[in-house]
């Protein structure tokens, strides 16, 4: 079965979607991640979803189950490249993604990913998926 | 019957075409509803020897009661064509439909001379008045046509981004925020801020005149779609009255950062992207 090729770039994961998520590939990917994350100490994750014509509400829900499964292993999971159009279908399906943090693209990522990582300590009611309020 | 009198009518037309031409130009020429202004004359001259010959055209088919017969379809695309160009130059629906139906009296004048029964007459006179309410109709479909090109127009010209900082976009909104508008909005920010890189996005509503829970939904759409993208949004220009009406509403704008000015909400994007604008030397203003 084919699966999805997750890079290692130091303490982060780089999950590139190129093909066509059907069902069972997006399974496959949620249980691969969570594993890699643990077995190579990941700090954070990175899903770029730049090549992805259509999310369906199915993919939606499991980048949110991802995002929270990632954290409860203390890793930030960030999508990055969504397209216009994706993001527009997104919203009126009513699936703003809540949880996850978001960029522009890789390079903004990684970067949001550094900045987490640097600024990371913990505090008593500190939710760190809510995005920082100046 | 019918067969009859269409070629009796055209024999007529075809004798006395010159003749009715003449007659009808000179009418129309000295008739109130004449728009020298408008159109030359001419203009006008091609105009009604056209029609006077697909009209011949028409009748010579012998489909006297159905101005609809693939036989009219020449006679139909002269008259409206001549109804949307006029509906543009700005001729009255009036004015309009008076060229078929001014063509009633040298046709009339033409068929007396040949001794037409009362009954022929009746039937050409109701082909003229089907004429002359296709012109009405025609006229009418080119209005809409103007009306929609103007909204389509408005559309686009209504929702500018612009740049304002490095990485940071402003979406001066003015007018009132329906769905359709809404999406053409959200199309260009979002397609903006793939094209600049935004990380941040002010949206100014100080140009909309009243936000209720719709405009308030579409506004949090905008803002949501913006998020998955990766940027942010801030959301400026809200007046007092609006801001009194937002609250009375129980709209919930928490998730989104607004301010009373644009220029507030630029002093919070710069400081979010971590920029600083200095004064260098004391002011000469």
């Amino acid at each position: 079965m084919e699966r999805i090729p997750i890079l290692k770039m130091g303490e982060f994961l780089l999950v590139t979607i190129q093909v066509d998520m059907h069902d069972r590939l997006a399974m496959a990917l949620q249980e691969d991640l969570t594993d890699r994350i643990v077995s190579a100490h990941a700090r954070g994750v990175l899903i770029d979803i730049s090549s992805l014509d259509v999310v369906d509400s199915f993919i939606g829900r499991m980048l949110g189950h991802i995002a929270a499964m990632s954290r409860i292993l203390d890793a930030e999971t960030v999508v990055v490249g969504m397209r216009p159009a994706v993001a527009i279908t997104l919203v009126e399906l009513g699936l703003a993604l809540p949880g996850i943090r978001t960029a522009l693209n890789v390079e903004k990522g990684m970067d949001l990913l550094r900045r987490a990582q640097e600024q990371d300590f913990w505090e008593p009611g500190d939710s760190r998926h809510v995005p920082a309020q100046d | 019957m019918e067969q009859k009198q269409a070629t009796s009518l055209t024999d007529i037309l075809n004798q006395h075409e010159a003749e009715i031409l003449s007659d009808w130009m000179a009418l129309q020429r000295t008739a109130a509803t004449r728009r020298a202004d408008l159109i030359s004359d001419t203009d006008l001259h091609r105009q009604c020897k056209d029609f006077l010959s697909s009209f011949r055209q028409g009748v010579a088919s012998g489909k006297l009661d159905d101005i609809m017969a693939p036989a009219w379809e020449p006679a139909r695309e002269i008259v409206a064509d001549l109804s949307r160009s006029r509906a543009r130059m700005g001729f009255t629906p009036t004015e309009t439909a008076t060229f078929v139906f001014s063509l009633k009296q040298p046709l009339f004048r033409a068929l007396n001379t040949d001794g037409l029964a009362e009954g022929d007459l009746w039937i050409i006179s109701t082909l003229l008045d089907k004429l002359g309410l296709f012109t009405g109709e025609m006229y009418q479909k080119g209005r809409e046509e103007v009306i929609r090109q103007q909204q389509q127009e408005l559309l686009e010209l209504s929702t500018p981004v612009v740049k304002l900082w490095d990485g940071i976009l402003a979406l001066p909104l003015i007018g009132t925020l329906d769905s359709e508008r809404t999406q053409v909005v959200m199309e260009n920010l979002l397609q903006s801020i793939v094209g600049t890189g935004a990380a941040i996005a002010i949206i100014d509503i100080t140009g909309v005149p009243t936000v209720d829970t719709l405009v308030a939904q579409h506004l949090l759409k905008t803002v949501a779609a913006a998020r998955l993208m990766g940027a942010e949004c801030i959301i400026s220009g809200i007046r007092p009255q609006i801001a009194a009406t937002i609250v009375h509403l129980g709209v919930e704008l928490n998730t989104v950062a607004t301010k009373a000015t644009l220029a507030d909400a630029f002093a919070l994007a710069l400081k979010r992207t971590g920029q600083t604008i200095q004064r260098v030397r004391p002011s000469s203003v």
